[in-house]
């Protein structure tokens, strides 16, 4: 009734007493958006009084559960938080801004190793590979360690070149479009690197910022990758799979898929950016002969009764799937998040040359499995 | 390790027994900023309502409200499976310009059609309370349409805590009870009420009851069918477990039926047996054959499990375990199921507990036994840490903070697949708990043993 100002004010002396944090994130919901609350005057009000130059940095985005879908909260934060601290400090720095998408602690892990692997300067957000996929504690740990130290998220401001990953995502107001505008920083949005069309892509882009070719480690990856690929290709050829996801997840999926020759016979997200259609015709190749079925804004009814007409041979997306995986005695192999019934979600690797490889092995002797349990031989061999 | 601090509003709800006099400040907001472990009113509602496995259940909301309760409960159905959908109105920007009526009668009216539940529960969330739709009247116009029962759910997020949810829930299912036919019901009928039937739980509890001679009528709310609780007026008792739900309703029948009710807990065999008595002992009167069957059946499941239980007991002496639970009532049970196995509980307390809740249990509990209420992870991790526990008993929130610690875990909570009622469950829950606290993968843990 009288606003929730009391109360945040409250909330935020409360955090910075009990977990003396150097950021606090404030994101709000429906329910604050409807009372009209202005959560960044409140907020400006709050430091004003409370002035400490020694305190937390503040940074509030607009999440309403009312309008679009997770990936916009992930987004939108990322964007509030570089709009907040990036600075243009030491023109001289350079590096690179890397904005990974929605993806694992694994990838995340691997895109510090690519980008180090270059010898070049970079600063990733967010980067939770190691908050979410971290060791076990001798102690409780307020903030759990790990993260983008806020001084890299100031230091964005200075970087030679942003790279935003995600189709989709290039069509938005974005992190790496708000640096360009604000700073001058060239960013390039290019796709999630799922298969080697894209992850080409995305190294051809480090190169080019860096001046610096791929290092041999991924020259070799991706030379046994397309080994193995020549090495399996019977066994998928002309698959038929359900993707579903986030619209980027999707589109780097359904490119990965296209490229070894599974048919992604149906692809559908929650998402309704009103792209994934167009984006989708990009990335796979003879597109309208496929006969591929693209929905957005769906759920997992619309999707379960979908994919009963696409003729699936297996699922591809989170385990959210498995119900109607599950009603069509269909294998459902497990990517993204969230993955709530299997062991070790958070350590797949989707991107890269390696992720490329994890999939189609997973891929291929997923087939393979079913038609082994299916044989009534029993072949021992492939 | 460094000291924790404890924020100075929230000291009032700890209290470390044998110290200073008890006064132990509970039922109230939560603090601000305190990282509560608790749930909103709606979340509240939605758990007790969601086993009725053949109503519809449809929340006006946002996605977000549907979508973080979907499927969260581990309640099983012998039959439709309705309960296991969450259906959204999905309310978008322009529906909270423009009020979301519209939608929902369009939602209600589709979703009927299509899986022709036997009633509907509609459930008010936040934006609803704000935006002003009158639910009431979209369900009362939908049930005059389809001839079955619609029901709205008062849960508005920000209305209280998830306790004040569980009141709207049993308000809504009182305008159920009543409106079915009794006739055929017998005398020695009861309701099983607190009761979700989680991992087939309420199954064993009934199978119980039917040995002693007793009929059930209904089951609040697990396997539960809308017929049955419209005709649950007619039983003689009503049973209540987890009464921090279902006290509400089990009150309104009292007043409204005559039908008086008794505070049970199946866990653990002193409490379970306990239960099976104290309901034999409500017909001995006029049914003295029920307390001999009750007898019998005791006696035979205790000399079931009873040897099985002793050799976990021996492995487990003298271990340290800590309980956070939803309901308080809970936690006096298995504190006393802990103790059976020869562990010592160091730390106690709820989500949700009362005034009375805190004294009993303070009498129950050792000197030196921390006593929390509506704890957040920091506290619940100083005292688990200062006090040595090598077992955590919670719902899914604490688990990651005792993996993280290195402390074994057992969850108690509704997401569970293991039935830890009865003496079946006692057997489970000692095998679980020992699995929890003698694995070998501790000694790696950066603490080492405890
Ligand atoms: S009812 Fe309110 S507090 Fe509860 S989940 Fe929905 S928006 Fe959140």
């Amino acid at each position: 009734m009288f606003g929730g100002g009391a109360n945040l004010k409250l909330a935020v002396s409360n955090i910075i007493k009990q977990y003396q944090p150097a950021l606090i994130g404030v994101g709000t919901t429906c329910l604050s958006e409807t009372i009209g609350d202005d959560v960044p005057l409140i907020l400006r009000e709050y430091i004003l009084k409370n002035h400490d130059p020694e305190g937390p940095a503040v940074v509030s985005v607009s999440t309403p559960s009312y309008s679009g879908t997770h990936i916009d909260g992930f987004h939108g934060a990322i964007r509030a938080t570089v709009d907040a601290l990036a600075k243009k400090e030491n023109p001289d720095a350079g590096g690179i801004n890397l904005f990974p998408g929605m993806l694992s602690p694994a990838d995340y892990r691997h895109y510090k190793e690519i980008l180090s692997d270059f010898g070049a300067r970079y600063q990733m957000l967010p980067d939770y590979s190691q908050t979410l996929d971290g060791p076990m504690w001798t102690e409780y740990q307020k903030i759990p360690a790990g993260g983008t130290p806020i001084k890299e998220i100031v230091a964005m401001g200075d970087a030679s070149g942003s790279i935003e990953l995600g189709r989709v995502l290039a069509k938005t107001k974005s992190a790496g479009k708000l640096l360009a505008d604000k700073f001058a920083i060239p960013c390039h949005s290019i796709g999630l690197p799922i298969g080697i069309k894209e992850t080409d892509l995305f190294f051809d882009r480090i190169s080019a910022i860096t001046g610096k070719p791929m290092p041999e480690k991924y020259v070799q990856e991706r030379s046994r990758l397309i080994d193995a690929y020549a090495d399996g290709h019977k066994y998928v050829f002309e698959a038929r799979a359900v993707v579903y996801g986030e619209e980027d997840l999707v589109i780097g999926m359904a490119s990965f898929l296209s490229e070894i020759g599974v048919v992604p016979a149906l692809c559908a997200s929650g998402g309704k950016s009103g792209h994934l259609k167009a984006m989708l015709r990009d990335v796979i190749d003879d597109f309208d002969a496929k006969g591929i079925t693209v929905m957005e804004g769906v759920d997992f009814v619309e999707i379960g009764e979908a994919a009963k007409k696409a003729h699936a041979d297996f699922f591809i997306g989170n385990s959210k799937g498995y119900k109607i995986a599950r009603e069509m005695k269909k294998p459902l192999i497990r990517i993204g998040f969230p993955i709530h019934d299997r062991m070790g979600g958070a350590r797949i690797v989707h991107i890269g040359y390696r992720g490329a490889q994890q999939l189609f092995d997973c891929i291929t002797n997923t087939i393979i499995q079913c038609r082994q349990d299916a044989s009534p031989i029993g072949y021992t061999y492939m | 390790m460094s000291s924790i601090s404890i924020l100075e509003e929230r000291q009032a709800q700890i209290h470390t027994k044998g110290t200073a006099p008890f006064n132990m400040s509970c039922d109230k907001k939560s603090l601000a900023g305190s990282v509560s472990q608790r749930a909103c009113v709606f979340c509240g509602s939605r758990v007790v309502l969601y086993p009725i496995a053949d109503a519809l259940h449809l929340i006006h909301g946002p996605i977000g409200c549907a979508s973080y309760t979907w499927d969260i409960r581990g309640s099983l159905s012998s039959g439709p499976e309705l309960h296991r959908m969450s259906f959204s109105t999905d309310l978008q920007e322009r529906d909270i310009i423009f009020g979301g009526e519209k939608k929902l009668y369009a939602s209600l009216v589709s979703l009927i059609d299509k899986y022709s539940p036997k009633a509907a529960f509609v459930y008010a969330t936040c934006i609803v309370g704000l935006i002003g739709d009158d639910i009431d009247s979209i369900c009362r116009k939908v049930a005059k349409e389809k001839g079955i029962p619609v029901l709205p759910v008062h849960s508005e997020g920000f209305k209280g805590t998830k306790k004040d949810g569980y009141k709207a829930a049993c308000d809504a299912m009182a305008n159920l009870v009543g409106t079915g036919a009794i006739e055929g019901i017998r005398p020695t009928s009861i309701n099983i009420m607190g009761e979700f039937n989680i991992a087939g739980e309420a199954w064993t509890i009934r199978e119980y009851y039917e040995r002693m001679g007793l009929d059930v009528v209904s089951v609040f709310t697990g396997d539960g069918r809308v017929e049955n609780i419209k005709r649950s007026h007619g039983a003689a008792l009503n049973v209540v477990q987890c009464s921090g739900s279902m006290m509400h309703l089990a009150q309104h029948m009292k007043a409204k039926y005559g039908i008086p009710f008794k505070r049970v807990s199946y866990f653990g065999i002193e409490d379970m047996s306990k239960a099976l008595y104290d309901v034999a002992e409500f017909f001995q009167k006029d049914y003295p054959e029920v307390m001999e069957k009750t007898q019998t059946l005791v006696r035979e499941e205790v000399k079931a499990i009873y040897p099985i239980l002793k050799r976990y007991k021996e492995r487990l002496k003298g271990k340290k375990a800590a309980i956070y639970v939803g309901g308080a009532f809970k936690a006096f049970s298995m504190i006393k199921a802990l103790r059976s196995l020869g562990m010592d509980v160091v730390l106690a307390g709820s989500q949700t507990g009362t005034d009375e809740d805190y004294q009993v249990l303070r009498e129950m509990c050792d000197d030196g036994t921390v006593i929390v209420d509506d704890a957040n992870p920091l506290e619940l991790s100083k005292y688990s840490i200062e006090k040595g526990v090598s077992l955590f008993v919670g719902g899914v929130k604490e688990r990651p903070m005792a993996f993280k610690l290195g402390i074994g875990f057992c969850d108690h909570n509704h997401e569970r697949k293991l039935s830890l009622a009865g003496y079946s469950g006692m057997l489970n829950f000692a095998k679980e708990v020992y699995a929890s606290v003698t694995s070998p993968v501790w000694q790696f843990a950066p603490y080492g043993k405890r």
